[in-house]
This record gives structure tokens, sequence and C-alpha cells, in this order.
């Protein structure tokens, strides 16, 4: 996507959550569904827009784990390492996506194809330990069914 | 050509469990068969070990087949599943199941068996009633109701619903908020995120019968961005109540309004106190409000704002329906009525038991949760989410009543359970509670911002050096966090920590008197 494009996303973006109470979220959460992360660029239009400072637009987005102002992999790896999935071997399974996955926790690869993050609770507390691969969950996975779940996505790798 | 009904649940943990590819399989084989099969996409039951647990509409009721995948077709399909006959996966009549039949549910009576976002089914089993009668209601008396049915915050904070809303009635301003905190991201607990996916119409309808007990005209649901599934289920919900008047300017031709959005989380944990999800809201980061003034007399946008956890909003509506008795009468003590446990982690059976207080830990554990997964034995159990103690065996008797888990140092909380066995290292558990307040911190207040980072450093110190004069710097961390943070987060934080050094100092490589050995 070239940076015009992006522009004219969030140009839209900008004048449809304009008027609406608490608009900085939800304005947030549109920019990064339609471009995938939130482009350094547009913090200056999207404070003016809504009458903030920049400096309050970069502390909400770095203060809220869900923002990213990069790019991501092609593939979002989220693994829980919260207590429920802790209880059944989350953390040994977090080491096995990174091997698998060939990039460490909070990371994308090299090549671009994943990016893996830990999540602290899925809500699927009593099917541990839980993955979500983009948008699709998986419960109580084992290190080979990882294996497969991973495998689909990137045949070539 | 005959057609047979049958139930596939659309909740998270059953898609997770591959519910999906189970209903692919379905209408694939059935296709081939040339048998007619209906697919209704409902709840959970909350036997999540079952899942993707599909149930078979037969003259007998509903026979539920579990746990459920694709390669299993041609054997359901050749015994005949669809006339609800024997086979390996069999359970049963789904209301006979032990482990539900054992249950009280009243929050949870609907999910599982309706579609969620079918109006007729949620009016055919008993919804809009409440609200029906509450329209008819002076606000005091709702509130009144809410009082006398001894209601409290099933967040986890046990505060009385109807001091809330009655301090919400009494606020005098022309904008009011009714906000629902869905902000669930505490390990263990799942309930909300079942009720907002299973029974959304029960929530929608607990919140425009708060609006009308406050004087609130617009309500939002805070959802936090872990749960896509249910802001898409809780969305449409909405569009859906909008159509058929239960929401907007002009409630079921009462002449009262009540507006409803939700509002989607980033990811920061705290946002889960009620002041900070206030901020995030607003549009700015979610750092903890000083308080007072309290969120009932200044709270979102600057004006009274009611401020509700899912169950506690999803309970109105039966109460309102039953009448107050009829609620406060299941319970024990001052906790009256039902809670949603969440039997969680290492646990053979986990999954949803709601129950009147009063039962134990012990019944959960081994009666419904049929010990652990691992078949080890249990060791630990975390009540009420990462800020709970860690419970010992030697409390496991005790009635879940929250006076009682109180007096004993503990907390019920909002019922969320998370088992370990004998395997966890509890040092390093009280680690990892430390570590996870310093990463989700909002960093207002130090004995938070600062005493977590600490308290990672001074266990690391304790497991590698066993000096005691470590363990007494811990102590004194954790009762400055305790006594000097702004919210729970640093404030109970100290509750897992302290619970795991007393009750298992072995694993921090001290003998029983927490000195070195």
């Amino acid at each position: 996507m070239d940076t015009t494009t992006q522009q004219n996303i969030i140009a839209g973006l900008l004048a449809a959550h304009g008027t609406e109470e608490g608009a900085l979220l939800p304005l947030l959460h549109d920019i990064q569904r339609e471009i995938g992360f939130i482009p350094p660029e547009s913090i200056a239009d999207i404070a003016k827009a809504l009458n903030l400072s920049a400096a309050e637009v970069q502390g909400v987005i770095s203060y809220y784990h869900l923002f990213r102002t990069e790019k991501p992999g092609r593939h979002t790896v989220q693994v829980c390492q919260a207590e429920a999935c802790r209880a059944c071997g989350a953390e040994a399974l977090m080491v096995h996506a990174e091997q698998t996955l060939g990039c460490g926790s909070g990371q994308t690869r090299a090549d671009g194809a994943f990016t893996l993050t830990p999540v602290f609770c899925l809500g699927l507390c009593a099917s541990s330990p839980a993955v979500q691969v983009d948008d699709h969950p998986h419960a109580r996975v084992t290190p080979e069914q990882f294996q497969t779940i991973i495998a689909v996505l990137e045949p070539a790798s | 050509m005959k057609m047979t009904r049958l139930y596939v649940p659309r909740d998270t943990a059953a898609l997770a469990a591959g519910a999906d590819a189970v209903v692919r399989a379905l209408v694939r084989e059935s296709a081939a068969r040339g048998q007619a099969i209906e697919i209704i996409r409902n709840g959970s039951h909350g036997l999540f070990w079952l899942e993707p647990l599909v149930e078979v509409v037969t003259a007998n009721g509903r026979v539920a087949y579990g746990p459920v995948q694709p390669d299993d077709m041609a054997s359901l399909f050749d015994a005949g599943f669809l006339d609800g006959h024997p086979h390996p996966l069999c359970q049963g009549l789904t209301e006979q199941i032990p482990y539900l039949a054992r249950q009280e549910r009243l929050t949870f009576a609907r999910i599982g068996l309706i579609d969620p976002l079918s109006l007729s089914d949620y009016a055919a089993h008993g919804g809009w009633t409440g609200l029906t009668r509450a329209l008819f209601m002076d606000s005091h008396a709702i509130v009144q109701e809410i009082t006398d049915s001894g209601l409290r915050g099933r967040g986890g904070s046990a505060f009385p619903a109807g001091i809330k809303w009655g301090t919400v009635l009494r606020a005098k301003s022309v904008q009011k908020y009714v906000v629902c905190n869905a902000d669930e991201g505490d390990s263990g607990t799942f309930s909300d995120r079942m009720t907002m996916e299973g029974d959304p119409f029960m929530l929608i309808e607990g919140m425009v019968i708060a609006g009308l007990a406050t004087g609130a005209t617009h309500g939002y649901i805070y959802v936090r961005a872990e749960y896509p599934n249910a802001i898409a289920v809780l969305s449409d919900a909405i569009g859906l109540a909008e159509q058929a008047g239960y929401l907007g300017p002009n409630i079921g031709g009462s002449g009262k309004a009540f507006f409803l959005e939700v509002r989607r989380a980033a990811g920061a944990y705290v946002c889960g106190e009620e002041t900070a999800m206030l901020e995030s809201m607003e549009g700015k980061r979610g750092i903890v409000r000083i308080k007072p003034p309290l969120p009932a007399h200044s709270g979102l946008f600057g004006q009274p704002t009611l401020i509700n956890n899912v169950i506690t909003l999803a309970s109105v509506p039966l109460i309102l329906a039953q009448g107050a008795a009829f609620y406060r009468d299941y319970g024990v003590g001052r906790s009256h009525g039902t809670l949603p446990f969440q039997l969680a982690g290492n646990i053979k059976h986990g999954g949803l038991v709601e129950k009147a207080f009063g039962l134990s830990l012990r019944e959960l554990l081994y009666d419904f949760g049929g010990g652990s997964r691992s078949g080890r034995p249990i060791k630990a159990v975390q009540v009420g989410g990462p800020l709970g103690a860690y419970v010992p065996e030697s409390l496991w008797d005790l009635p879940l009543d929250y006076e009682a888990y109180t007096a004993a140092g503990i907390m019920v909380g909002h019922g969320g359970i998370v088992v370990h066995d004998d395997t966890a290292d509890m040092a390093r558990l009280a680690r990892y509670a430390m570590e996870f307040c310093a990463l989700e911190s909002c960093g207002k207040c130090t004995p938070c911002r600062i005493g977590s980072v600490r308290g990672v450093e001074v266990i690391d110190r304790i497991t590698a050096t066993r000096r005691p004069e470590d363990v007494q710097l811990l102590r004194d961390l954790c009762a400055t966090m305790h006594d000097g943070s702004l919210c729970a987060m640093g404030g109970m934080t100290p509750y897992p920590v302290l619970s795991a050094l007393e009750h298992y100092p072995s694993d921090f490589g001290l003998n029983p008197a927490g000195e070195q050995r």
C-alpha cells in the first residue's frame, strides 16, 4: 500500500470519526484495521483533526499494547502467557513457537512472514494453552498441533 | 423428507476446538448421505472438555455428542446419531449430563440452549419479561428491587449493586451514562465472554433496565479487543434490538429512550479498573483516576455514570422478572444469588459452573472439575484472578461466600479459578505476578510502577541467595504496594505473591518459617 493510499484512507476515517465523543481509540482501531498499523507520519494529522497535541496521540498509541506503528508480519501469532495457560505448559509452548517461527517473542521474522507476540488472556482458560493465529483461536495447543497450524499458513517456509 | 435439527456452538472456545470445521463436515456428510439437517449455532453450555459439542434434537430431547472432530462424521452417521443413537462420543441427554444437571443456572439459564441472535428464541425463554415489568415501575422502585435482591458487583468488588444504582439515580445531571465493564482481562475468567457470545440480549435488557432505574439514556459496553467474536455478536444483537424497539428513542412504545454502543478496548489490562476504563473511553491513555469523585457522581465525560460488570447487569433481567426474593433466596449469609464459577487451568473438566454461594472449592475442583487434567495432585488454586491469592488445600473446605473468604485473607472475586498441579513452581508464579504488574501498571502511582519492578528483583535474589533479609524486604515491599497503591493493580498484586511465599516457602528455597534452609 503506497503512502497516498494510506493518506486517503486516514483522511476518510478522520472525517467519519471527527464529531464522535472519545473518538481517538475507535479511530486508531479503524486505521490499524485498514492499513495494518498506524503510520507515524499520520500522527500530526490525527492530532489536528481531534484538536489534540501530537504528544497526546503518540502517548495513546504507545500506551496500548494493541496499537503498532510498524508493519506487522503477514501472519500474527499470539501465544497466551497468563496463569491458566501457564498451568498447562504455555511457557514451553512459547519457546517452541520461537524455534518454529524463527523469531523471538515480540518480534517479526526477517522475511516478514510472522509476528510473534505474547498475549495475556484470550478467554480460553478452561482449554489452555491457547493460541490465536490471525483471527483464528486455537485451544489446548500441543507443540505438534502448533506445527500443523503454522505449516498450513506458509507452506514453503 | 425428515429434517433433523442440530446445535453446534459459535462460542469462541468451541471455535478454538474446531467447531467450524465440524459444521463443514456435518454439511458435507449429510449431503453425501441425502439426509436433511439444519444447524443452529448456539452459545456454549460451558463443558469445554466436550467441545465441539454437537447436539441432536430428538423426540426425547437434545442428545449430546462430544468432543466431535471432522473425522468422526462417518462413524456418527453410521451409528445413527441423527436419531440420537449410541456412539462412543454420546453423552446422553444434554440436560442430564451431571456437570450441568447439578448446577443452579439463573444467569446462564439460556446460554447453550438458544440461538444467541434469535429474538424469538430469547422471548420464548423468558426474555424481555424483566424489562416489560420495569417499564411500568418508578425508578426508585427498580433500584429498591435490585437492593432487595442482594445483588453485589460480580466483577470482583462485591459492592452492593443497589447502593451504586441509587447513587447514580440521585445524582443531578441532564446526561447520565451506563457503562458495562466487559474488559474481562483476568486469566481464568470467561463468563463475561460466554454471556456476550451466548445471550447478548440478556445483557442489553439488563442495561436498558439500568438506564430506566438511574435516568441514563446512553450506554456503552467496553469490550476487550481480544474478544472479536463477542464484539461481533453484541454489535449484531444491538442492531436487532434497535429494529425491534428494545433500544432507541422509544423503548417498547414507552416514550423512554436508551441508546447503546460497543467500545473496543486496546489491550491494556489496567483498563479493567473502572476509572482507567473511563479515561480510555474518552480517548486517553488508560490511567487510573483518583477517587473521589466517584464515577457515580462524575464519570464518563464528567457525567454521573453507573459502571457494572457484565454478569452484574446480566443478572438484572431475572431479578426484575422473578422478583428480588427469588434471587435473594439463593446463597448464604450476605452472599445472595449465584455466581458463575469458572474452572480453568490444569483441570480435567474445565468450564462454567453456576451455583449458589456456599459450596466449597473442593466440591468445585473434584465433584465438578474431576481433579487435575494432568492427573497429578493439585498443588495450588488461584481464586479471583491474577490479583487473587493462591489458596492452599487447608482452605478448600471453606464455603465460597464473600465474607468467609475475606475473613481468611483470600477473595472470591469474580469466581475465576485457576488450578495448578504439583509441577507448579510457586516462586516463579509469584515472580510472574510482579512481572505482570510491572508490564501492565498504568504508571500513575509509585508503589505499583516501581514496586513491581523491585518485586521481580527481590524474588530473583531470594531464589538465588535465600537471604532472610530479602524475604523481609519482599514483605515490606508488598505492604507498601498494598497500602500505598491507587488501585487494585498495585494494591492486590501482593496477594498472589505473599500467599505463594507463605504457603509454599520451599519453592523459594526457604523452610516453613520463611528462613534459609
